[in-house]
């Protein structure tokens, strides 16, 4: 096991940039998630650091080795993909035994390792049968087997629960984790998916366009999106913005919304005045009466647990998640309450988050990728 | 039409599907009445062969085959009845015409001319048709469209028309009237139906089964022959029929370029006419032997033939 460092990592496609200066350290044993929409840089990122692409400048450092310009077999890493690639006309133990046959490994020991391999996986009953009669979960498994039975230096996963449907997805979830907890591999996982980043990941980077957004746990990710990307990115239903005009000003612990006050964390920094948002999570607004920030009920999602009620407002629909028992009807007039301590402040422009008092103590994600 | 009978949009309906079978039985009537006509025609004797009008029953013979495989010397009655007794079927009947077997006729070794030459060449196409269609399919080739309409464009005119260069430059070469010669040339005009053939194939299969494979620790060539090529039999299985099609059938340019040692069996079943009259149970056996190994090939492999042919028809 190692860790996997990565330094200005960039690759173009002719004039199309797929990866624009990446920098993010894996630790040792650590479970990393890049999470980003279709065509944001995060499978061909992966695909650099298995060798399967070339980068266009950069370093990858694997376990303190340079190997940015080494081939994929020279790198012992391990892929899992989206489409699994078992080879059809092998059986379950020749799928998993090929990268040991590959070593040149004897029969005996290449078996022993298989059944090993089979048995933490627990689909050793499956080992004789043809892996195209396989279930998908089953089939997740013979390629997770088929990256674990080498003991490589790190694991590769390119949306490997894509094609799964959602029963075998939150099964194989769980599963993963489990295994990376028993096995402690240092892994970079690659899905559009913020379930399974936010369920699996000890560190995430956000990725857009070739940037990366954000890099961090999970909870800082949620809890403090370093742009408006991430916060709309994650969470479901993602973070409502109000707009605001004006500057801030260091110590400023008030803004004006919509005619409205709201008390906002202590702001950190000067603020040229510009068009501003004001990020706030579904779960942190509460209908209050004595609100002056008002909407009309628009329609209402009921969940079990809890409800989305949308909420019209003279800057648009606001999500809020409420209790479900609160009654509610289409075109009622509803005051909103937001926890101060929990808003985020975004420069409209850049869409960066404005340092406040949530920041304190802790790095600013995207400051170290400047 | 009743409101109560289910009508489908999609299946044909019962007057077009008959339609579709009387033409289908139609046409595989013509086609097969000339095969038929000359595997009769193959165990007819000489006279009845050109019976007018011609014989649909008739008492079936030997003496195209025996024809076929060997030469005769006309003798008189006195000297054949001066042999001992005949040591065959064929040495039999031949008797009947006053003629003695003098020894085997140039069939057989035209038939495994045809034999080597066909399958050399198939197999070479073949072998070079898949290595540039896997680069074609997955490396970035410069100007790959150009190259790969390129090798389209050979196939465009008929060869034949470019029989004269070819002669000329064989005679130069002292590859006329050789194995290796013919096999070069069926090689050439094949390895552009193999190549796009076989692009098309392994288009369709993911590069992912290398990837894997090349991570898991495999150079590209291993990766290739251990992953990809067991997933393109289909493909292959197909393309070297229609290969072995073309060089088994080709007449043109065997007459051509070959005359002696390298004649194939094409140009050489026509000659058979000329010994001894015209001998047209002979040349029947000829040609009914010479269907033989394609229409064993064919049906063994008749299915991939299909996805051959079909390939492409239908995109996801």
């Amino acid at each position: 096991m190692a860790e996997i460092r990565v330094e200005h990592l960039r690759k173009a496609f002719g004039d199309f940039v797929a990866v624009q200066d990446s920098n993010f350290v894996v630790g040792h044993g650590e479970f990393f998630v890049m999470l980003g929409p279709s065509g944001c840089g995060k499978t061909t990122t992966l695909r650099m650091i298995a060798g399967l692409e070339l980068p266009t400048g950069g370093k990858i450092l694997l376990g303190g080795e340079d190997v940015t310009m080494r081939r994929a077999r020279e790198r012992d890493i391990a892929f899992v993909f989206q489409l699994f690639a078992l080879y059809p006309h092998m059986n379950v133990r020749k799928n998993i035994g090929f990268p040991l046959l590959a070593q040149g490994m004897p029969g005996a020991e290449i078996r022993t390792r298989v059944e090993e391999t089979a048995k933490l996986l627990r689909i050793d009953h499956l080992l004789n049968k043809s892996v195209s009669g396989l279930a998908g979960g089953d089939r997740q498994r013979v390629a997770l087997g088929r990256a674990i039975v080498r003991r490589p230096k790190c694991f590769l996963m390119d949306e490997p629960l894509g094609t799964l449907d959602t029963e075998f997805r939150d099964l194989m979830v769980h599963e993963l984790r489990e295994l990376h907890n028993r096995i402690h591999a240092t892994t970079v996982y690659v899905t559009h998916d913020q379930m399974e980043a936010m369920s699996m990941a000890d560190k995430i980077a956000v990725m857009n366009h070739g940037v990366i957004e954000q890099f961090g746990t999970p909870r800082e990710i949620y809890d403090r999106p370093a742009t408006m990307f991430v916060a709309d990115f994650i969470g479901s239903p993602p973070m409502n913005f109000l707009g605001f005009g004006g500057g801030l000003s260091k110590g400023a612990r008030e803004i004006v919304v919509q005619g409205a006050k709201v008390a906002v964390p202590e702001v950190r920094e000067d603020i040229a005045p510009a068009d501003m948002a004001l990020g706030i999570r579904p779960e942190h607004i509460r209908f209050d009466d004595g609100s002056k920030l008002r909407g009309a009920i628009y329609g209402t999602e009921y969940l079990g647990t809890t409800q989305i009620v949308a909420v019209e407002t003279s800057d648009g629909i606001i999500k809020a998640r409420v209790p479900a028992e609160i009654r509610l009807n289409p075109g009622d007039h509803v005051g909103l309450s937001l926890s101060s301590a929990r808003l985020s402040l975004f420069e409209k422009s850049s869409g960066r988050a404005v340092r406040t008092a949530i920041h304190d103590g802790v790095s600013q994600g995207r400051a170290q990728h400047g | 039409m009743s409101l109560t009978s289910a009508h489908s949009v999609v299946a044909p309906s019962a007057t077009s599907k008959r339609v579709a079978g009387t033409i289908i039985v139609l046409y595989a009537l013509i086609s097969i009445v000339p095969l038929l006509w000359i595997f009769a025609t193959s165990f007819k004797t000489p006279p009845d062969s050109i019976a007018y009008p011609p014989k649909i029953l008739f008492q079936p013979s030997l003496e195209g085959y025996c024809n076929l495989f060997s030469t005769r010397t006309r003798q008189t009655p006195e000297y054949i009845n001066s042999l001992g007794p005949a040591t065959g079927v064929c040495d039999e009947t031949v008797r009947k015409r006053n003629m003695v077997i003098a020894g085997p006729s140039n069939f057989m070794p035209r038939f495994v001319n045809s034999l080597i030459i066909a399958f050399g060449s198939t197999f070479c196409a073949v072998f070079l048709g898949t290595l540039s269609a896997y680069g074609f399919s997955r490396f970035k080739v410069p100007l790959a469209d150009d190259l790969l309409f390129f090798i389209l464009s050979t196939r465009m005119m008929p060869p034949i028309a470019v029989a004269i260069p070819i002669y000329l430059m064989y005679r130069e070469l002292g590859l006329s009237d050789t194995a290796l010669g013919m096999i070069l040339l069926y090689t050439a005009v094949n390895v552009s139906l193999a190549v796009w053939l076989l692009k098309g194939f392994i288009d369709e299969i993911p590069r992912e089964y290398e990837e894997a494979a090349m991570i898991d620790g495999y150079t590209r060539l291993q990766a290739f022959w251990r992953t990809v090529l067991p997933q393109a039999t289909t493909g292959i299985a197909a393309t070297a029929i229609f290969c072995l099609i073309f060089a088994w059938n080709e007449y043109a340019f065997a007459a051509l370029l070959t005359s002696g040692t390298a004649q194939t069996a094409p140009p050489f079943i026509p000659t058979i006419i000329g010994e001894g009259g015209q001998d047209w149970p002979a040349v029947a056996a000829g040609t009914t032997i010479f269907l033989v190994p394609i229409l064993v090939f064919t049906i063994l492999l008749r299915k991939q033939l299909l996805r051959g042919i079909t390939f492409g028809a239908v995109r996801k």
